[in-house]
């Protein structure tokens, strides 16, 4: 590496920081959110036993999944206007990050209800509760401990995909990365430097998930 | 005690799984303040039958009532409030605990009292309190069940139930899961309570108990009641030969 290359790295920085912090970030932890409102809704209706409930939820599921990140984002943003219907590029983003956390997370959500034994949907009856009661106070919350680890898996994926959002002129850190190469005509420098700081972002999520995890942890034998 | 009024009777009570006849017309009637013993071999429908009463299965045809509750006849179509009904007259105690892994004892205890019957949570804490010192638990208060050995687990179980105040106890093998050294102190936590005049019918293997606690025992196989009366007689000089090979198996398994 020159000192010219350093230099660049050292300026570009800033920059590309805060493309992680103003658009990387929220846009993760926004979608994210959202997404998780989805798959618990998608996650229950699967669970259903009303066949079109279930039906509806199952059709989601196999479309979220089914088809590319990118080709939902397009849809939403290039394809909409053509049907008369305009959206931003960061509303698009988190509507197309959203729902497709909506997709992938409800399936984790969905396993996790399923692996509470079923002693404690009786033992929640016999104390006199309804079905919802029971899912909310005593269900969901086992449930939750069982997917903290795939859900950070979830996280830690969509952090890295809404690098796709520059595609659709979101200003995060992949498209100040960018902007920045063409301008500098240095692209191996800078594209390296983008991967390093999302790989730090990780890591520390990394890091995160562990700590969560010790903690939930507390009334589990060991 | 009366034999004239019953605590709980059921009748004609018919039950099961697709083409399988778990339950077919059994007749049951538990006096206030006695203990019955429900004995007979695997897949005879013990489970069935308490989880019927207490509204873990839906019969398919027969009627059940517990104290002062509708006679809830379940050949017609019956709307989950009449359920309801039965199922808040009596607690299970089950064979796994079931013990909510996520809430300390104490909190596992005042569940049902707070959020179901809405009772204020200070006096729900104070009976929880009590109970779990008369259970010799006092000290296990805040901590989380995975701690605890299988008889104290059971005997929050137990406790989980009593808090309720229901009319009837229902218990589910409650032993079964237990190491051996670990029977004695549930075992004689129930006797304490039958000698309180609690009203319990105990699916069991324990002949023991059945023998010094139990006012009746009633054998089941194959979805009938074959044989009930005294401990003495249907354990000591049973009429049926079924019951004598059972018990003749329980007590000399070699
Ligand atoms: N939910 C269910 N679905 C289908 N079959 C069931 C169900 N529950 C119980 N059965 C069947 O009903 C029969 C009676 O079971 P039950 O558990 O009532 O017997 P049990 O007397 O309690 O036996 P054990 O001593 O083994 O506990 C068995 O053949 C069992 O397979
Ligand atoms: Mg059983």
């Amino acid at each position: 590496m020159t000192g010219k290359d350093l230099s660049l790295v050292i300026e570009s920085f800033w920059p590309i920081t805060q493309g992680a912090i103003l658009g990387t970030i929220p846009l993760a932890i926004v979608s994210f959110v959202i997404g998780l409102v989805i798959a618990v809704v998608i996650a229950l209706m699967r669970l259903s036993k009303i066949t079109i409930v279930s039906g509806i939820a199952r059709f989601y599921i196999s479309l979220v999944r089914g088809t590319p990140l990118l080709v939902q984002l397009f849809v939403i943003f290039y394809g909409l206007p053509s049907i008369g219907l305009t959206v931003d590029p960061w509303p698009s983003a988190i509507a197309a990050f959203s729902i497709n956390v909506g997709g992938y997370a409800a399936e984790i959500i969905r396993a996790a209800i399923l692996s509470v034994p079923k002693g404690q949907w009786e033992a929640a009856h016999v104390i006199g509760m309804s079905r919802g009661v029971a899912l909310r106070r005593i269900i969901l919350p086992q449930a939750a401990r069982v997917s903290v680890p795939p859900l950070s898996n979830t996280f830690i994926s969509l952090v890295k995909d809404t690098s796709l959002a520059s595609t659709i002129l979101v200003t995060e850190l992949f498209r100040q990365t960018q902007e920045i190469a063409a301008f500098s005509g240095e692209f191996m420098i800078l594209y390296l430097e983008a991967a390093l700081i999302y790989w730090i972002i990780c890591l520390a999520l990394s890091a995160g998930q562990n700590r969560l995890e010790k903690r939930l942890d507390r009334y589990v034998a060991h | 005690m009366s034999r004239i009024d019953p605590l709980l009777t059921v009748r004609s009570l018919a039950k099961s799984f697709g083409s399988n006849q778990v339950l077919r017309s059994v007749d049951l009637d538990v006096p206030a303040g006695t203990v019955t013993t429900l004995i007979g071999p695997s897949g005879s429908g013990k489970t069935t039958l308490l989880r019927c009463l207490n509204g873990l299965e839906t019969p398919d045809a027969g009627t059940v009532a517990v104290d002062g509750g509708p006679s809830i006849d379940f050949g017609g179509t019956v709307d989950r409030r009449t359920l309801g009904q039965l199922r808040d007259r009596s607690a299970m105690v089950f064979q796994h605990y079931n013990l909510f892994p996520h809430k300390t004892v104490l909190e596992n205890v005042i569940e049902g009292p707070v959020v179901v019957q809405k009772r204020p949570r200070e006096e729900a804490v104070t009976d929880a309190t009590a109970l779990l010192d008369r259970v010799g638990l006092a000290a296990k208060r805040d901590d989380y069940p995975f701690s605890l050995s299988g008889g104290q687990q059971q005997r929050v179980g137990i406790v989980r139930a009593l808090a309720l105040k229901p009319k009837l106890l229902l218990f589910d093998e409650p032993t079964s899961a237990l190491d051996p050294e670990l029977v004695g102190e549930v075992l004689s936590l129930m006797k304490q309570l039958a000698g309180e005049g609690w009203t319990m019918v105990v699916a069991t293997h324990e002949l023991q108990f059945a023998r010094e606690v139990a006012n009746e025992v009633v054998f089941m196989d194959g979805g009938v009641i074959v044989e009930r009366g005294a401990p003495a007689q249907v354990l000591g000089s049973p009429r049926e030969e079924r019951t004598r090979r059972f018990v003749q198996r329980l007590t000399h398994p070699l």
